[in-house]
């Protein structure tokens, strides 16, 4: 006796559980239950379970009979035909869709020559182990599954055009490529996709050899003027927006140029650019720190002192400004109204990014890597026919990653390149090797893709012959120009008087727990001594009580709060964390009595 | 020679006995050499050193590993759970297991290296019997012992009788033939008590070593083996056909208990070396004897813990830098306690030299002197 539940609830008891199911499926498969209906008979738990709810994730296979596929060659090719649809096949019960628990009823074959009397279903085609994105990297099944998955990963940190409505979203974060193509060298899944309605990369002529070490470790050099053309160039975008918001007791904040009597008031320089309204104008060109937006709220607390004031206000500057570290031009301006009803600025800034030395690189195989150079055509391997690579990609990420698709996409981008046409490299269907190597030679090049090139600087010939051809690259979100920091002196904070951290507030890099144990263990006193004085102050120590006292400079006097007036007071160095310590140990009733002894 | 020389006197004695004259002072002279190059520099960082020689490969190494010796299985915890175990002084092992070495007479003798390994496994009542009835109507326990495994265990009807009227003497045991045994209490208890009594049966011990719940016979190179789970080092040393000097254990507190903390010692060296090696790490000896020796140095085996060697520093600031503060600083103050402030941690804490390296060097001008030099 076996409970049945339908979308979680139990509705009744079933004697002969398997038998039943199958009955049930059969019954759908011809169309008397509707094919949304999910059933499962779990044997551990001696349960039915049959759902028909929204939400499931379910996928298509083809139903098998006693080790034969119902999808019959006759089927096939009045499929190919176009004399029946997909859908004909749902309803015949040729195709099914499963759920993940009517899933763990069955025995999936991949493909056709694996099915025995025991399968009961069939995959559509084996390319299906594979996600939409994975799908997308060329020739997968010559590659390491991991490189696969590093791959589809990276794919999705590529600047393309996300999405063609670009200019009239305000995304934070958005990077759009300029010149963006289509890989020459694509699987099925570019078709499924539209990827043409959102490309990545660019097609790139790539050399796989070292250039004077700046590739080694992952780095690839970038040809100079390949760059200078406009290879990889993308655009920045940034929304800043200000609203002006109610507070309890009607007072608002206001959207206009802040006047110099208002509280936090930055220098002139920086409003220069905003209009009367108080919002910047498009086109503008802007410096970090520049006010896109000015913006005033009322004072935080209303303090006594402030009522005798007279009424006159103390507001507070609340501008938004270009980050830190940021540049760029006013893209467009967006006046419009928050669902509170308050009005909302929006203002875009943009910024051109050129690849640097550090942008980060991939391709579509897992192999990425950070520009280690940017090289003048001029001094740049040439092939005999005159070919100058866009990338120079070091021979050493091959061997230890085994990435052979990426080896085979660089052949194949050669042929279709050279032939003007797109190669297809579909998991499991893509064109073979051979086939490649054949046309590479019919197009009049050697069929293993190598290269007889010449010394850019001195015109001579190369020992080796040089791997090299078309391969789909693409530039990750990761720039230099986000990342790069670096601080001598700068910001404290107010409580500890340590550096400030994190690189938009000009932040100091911390000197961790584990580099402190180093300089222990090197046995470093005096370097580590003035590696953690950042906070180091003279403090004024009562002798007597030894609480930290006093100091009048003008009346050289001390004052300790214990011991009250002229108390003697010695100054010891110490970090102020130290002295912030002392002070909470007395807010836990400790007293920390500080000895004082002359220094030998 | 003799008087700068900083080899033990013992040593010198040693040489003089083996060498004379010129020879016997160049194997002093090289042996004093040798000795020299082995000490460490003063204010050398041996602590932290040790710590990061040993907490580096401790990122490598592989977590929750069993281990299978061979075809005789018998899981045994290794890698870094078995490692933080030794370092935290755990009372108990999560696995505890002994490697007993028989007297050489035995090394090749399998059938006696078997029976010795019968001997030593402990036998309860409830390995033997099928099961336990409470007889509520004559108020008595009856049990039936399983015949089969009697024979398994060599053992006899009259081995269990004689090990149950040791235990229960407030009670009158009858064994019968076909291994049903009554157990029927002489005074009046209630039933609560009853069952406790019938706990108390499964519990009685019948024959072998207790704590040894198994044994495994194994054959190594050098010959048989036997490999326990649970532990008695005491019971099992005293045995006659067991080679005291080779057999091993790894509770560390056992051995403390057994052999004293010497052997403790020894054997948590010993332990950190295998768990390592098992894990194809390599650190060197030195880093682990200074582990071992401040885990034992007090008599008694300590953790590198709060509770453990953490809780004998002297700077109240220091120990407060390591694992809940308050209690620590609460706790001085209470007992107004003085921290000199001569340790490391408590000297980075206020930002000054640390005593450690060139911090440990004190250098004092002698200011007369130097006037006296600049005149000159």
């Amino acid at each position: 006796m076996s409970d049945i539940y339908v979308n979680g609830k139990l509705e009744g008891t079933c004697d002969n559980p398997k038998k039943w199911v199958e009955h049930i499926r059969e019954q759908r498969r011809v169309g008397n239950i509707p094919k949304e209906v999910n059933i499962a008979y779990d044997e551990e738990q001696d349960i039915v379970l049959i759902n028909s709810e929204k939400g499931r994730s379910r996928r298509p296979l083809i139903v098998v009979k006693n080790g034969k596929s119902l999808l019959t060659k006759e089927l096939y090719e009045k499929l190919e035909k176009g004399e029946i649809s997909f859908n004909d096949l749902i309803k015949q019960g040729v195709v099914e869709y499963l759920d993940a628990e009517e899933e763990e009823n069955t025995l999936i074959a991949l493909n056709e020559a694996q099915l025995t009397p025991k399968h009961t279903h069939l995959e559509l085609s084996p390319a299906v182990i594979f996600g939409s994105k994975a799908s997308m990297v060329p020739f997968p099944e010559h590659n390491l599954s991991v490189r696969v998955m590093i791959g589809a990963k990276t794919m999705k940190q590529g600047i393309g055009v996300y999405a063609s409505n670009y200019l009239l979203r305000m995304d934070t974060d958005a990077n759009i490529l300029h010149y963006p193509q289509r890989p020459i060298v694509n699987t099925y899944i570019y078709d499924v996709m539209d990827y043409d309605s959102h490309p990545v990369g660019q097609n790139i002529v790539i050399a796989v050899m070292s250039w004077h070490g700046y590739n080694m470790e992952d780095a690839i050099i970038l040809n100079k003027s390949s760059v200078e053309r406009g290879m990889y160039r993308s655009t920045f975008f940034r929304p800043y927006s200000a609203e002006e918001l109610r507070y309890p007791g009607g007072q608002v904040d206001s959207i206009e140029i802040p006047n110099k009597e208002v509280k936090g008031y930055r220098t002139e320089k920086v409003y220069k650019h905003l209009e009367e309204d108080g919002i910047i104008y498009p086109e503008a060109i802007v410096n970090s720190g520049d006010v896109l937006i000015g913006k005033t709220s009322p004072p935080r607390f209303l303090t006594s002192l402030e009522e005798f004031k007279m009424g006159v206000e103390e507001r507070r500057e609340t501008s938004s400004s270009v980050r830190f570290k940021e540049k760029g031009v006013v893209d467009s301006v967006l006046l419009t109204e928050s669902e509170a009803g308050n009005k909302l600025v929006i203002v875009r800034v943009r910024d051109q990014r050129i690849p640097e030395l550090g942008d980060k690189f991939s391709s579509r195989h897992g192999q990425k890597g950070v520009v280690g150079l940017l090289v003048p055509e001029r001094d740049l391997p040439f092939t005999s026919k005159g070919v100058i690579p866009d990338i120079i990609f070091s021979p050493h990420s091959i061997p230890s990653r085994m990435t052979i698709g990426q080896l085979l996409e660089i052949i194949g981008g050669k042929v279709g390149a050279m032939s003007g046409k797109f190669v297809d490299a579909s998991p499991f269907n893509a064109e073979t090797e051979e086939d490649l190597r054949k046309q590479l030679l019919e197009l009049g090049f050697r069929e293993d893709g190598t290269e007889i090139m010449y010394d850019g600087k001195t015109g001579r010939q190369y020992k080796a012959r040089i791997f090299i051809g078309n391969s789909f690259y693409l530039k990750l979100k990761h720039m230099v120009a986000n990342k790069i920091h670096s601080r001598s002196r700068g910001p404290i904070q107010l409580l500890t008087r340590q550096p400030t951290e994190g690189r938009s507030k000009e932040g100091g890099l911390r000197l961790g727990e584990m580099e402190n144990h180093c300089f222990v263990a090197h046995g470093a006193s005096l370097i580590l001594k003035e590696r953690f004085d950042s906070d180091k102050t003279k403090i004024p120590v009562c002798k007597k009580c030894g609480s930290v006292a006093i100091y009048n400079k003008f009346r050289k006097k001390g004052t300790c709060l214990i011991c009250g007036d002229n108390a003697e007071i010695g100054f010891i160095e110490m970090s102020y964390a130290f002295k912030l310590l002392l002070d909470e140990l007395k807010s836990l009733c400790i007293y920390p009595k500080l000895n004082l002894k002359d220094k030998m | 020679m003799n008087a700068e020389c900083g080899v033990p006197q013992i040593i010198i004695n040693e040489i003089n006995k083996k060498y004379s004259g010129a020879k016997a002072k160049k194997v002093l002279e090289e042996i004093n050499k040798k000795y020299e190059k082995a000490k460490i520099t003063p204010g050398e960082a041996i602590g932290v050193v040790a710590a990061q020689s040993l907490g580096e490969p401790g990122t490598q190494m592989t977590l929750n590993t069993k281990h299978f010796a061979g075809v005789a299985e018998m899981g045994v915890t290794l890698g870094l759970p078995r490692l933080i175990e030794i370092f935290d002084a755990k009372r108990e092992p999560s696995t505890p297991t002994m490697t007993i070495y028989l007297k050489d007479k035995y090394k090749d003798d399998e059938d006696a290296v078997k029976k010795i390994a019968a001997k030593i496994l402990e036998i309860k009542f409830e390995d033997i019997m099928e099961n336990i009835t409470v007889n509520l109507l004559d108020f008595r326990l009856e049990a039936q012992v399983s015949l089969e495994s009697l024979e398994n265990y060599a053992l006899t009807l009259d081995d269990v009788e004689k090990a149950l009227k040791n235990v229960f003497d407030e009670e009158d045991v009858k064994v019968y033939k076909k291994g049903l045994i009554k157990l029927s209490p002489k005074k009046e208890i209630d039933v609560a008590d009853l069952y406790k009594l019938k706990a108390r049966l499964k519990e009685v011990h019948i024959r072998g070593i207790k704590g040894i719940t198994h044994v495994l016979p194994i054959k190594k190179q050098h010959g048989w083996i036997i490999q326990t789970a649970g532990t008695n080092l005491k019971k099992v040393l005293l045995m006659e056909d067991v080679d005291a000097t080779r057999t091993r254990c790894n509770n560390i507190f056992e051995i403390a208990s057994v052999l004293g903390i010497e052997a403790a010692r020894n054997a948590i060296i010993r332990e950190i070396i295998l768990t390592l090696k098992d894990q194809g790490l390599n650190v060197n000896l030195r880093h682990i004897m200074l582990i071992a020796d401040t885990m034992t140095i007090e008599g008694v085996v300590k953790g590198v813990t709060r509770y453990g060697i953490s809780k004998k520093q002297e700077s109240v600031l220091a120990r407060a830098s390591f694992e809940v503060p308050l209690k620590h600083l609460f706790n001085a103050a209470t007992k107004k306690e003085k921290d000199n402030l001569k340790g490391v941690i408590e000297n980075i804490m206020i930002n000054q030299t640390i005593p450690i390296g060139t911090g440990i060097v004190k250098l004092v001008v002698d200011d007369a002197k130097r006037t006296k030099k600049k005149g000159e």
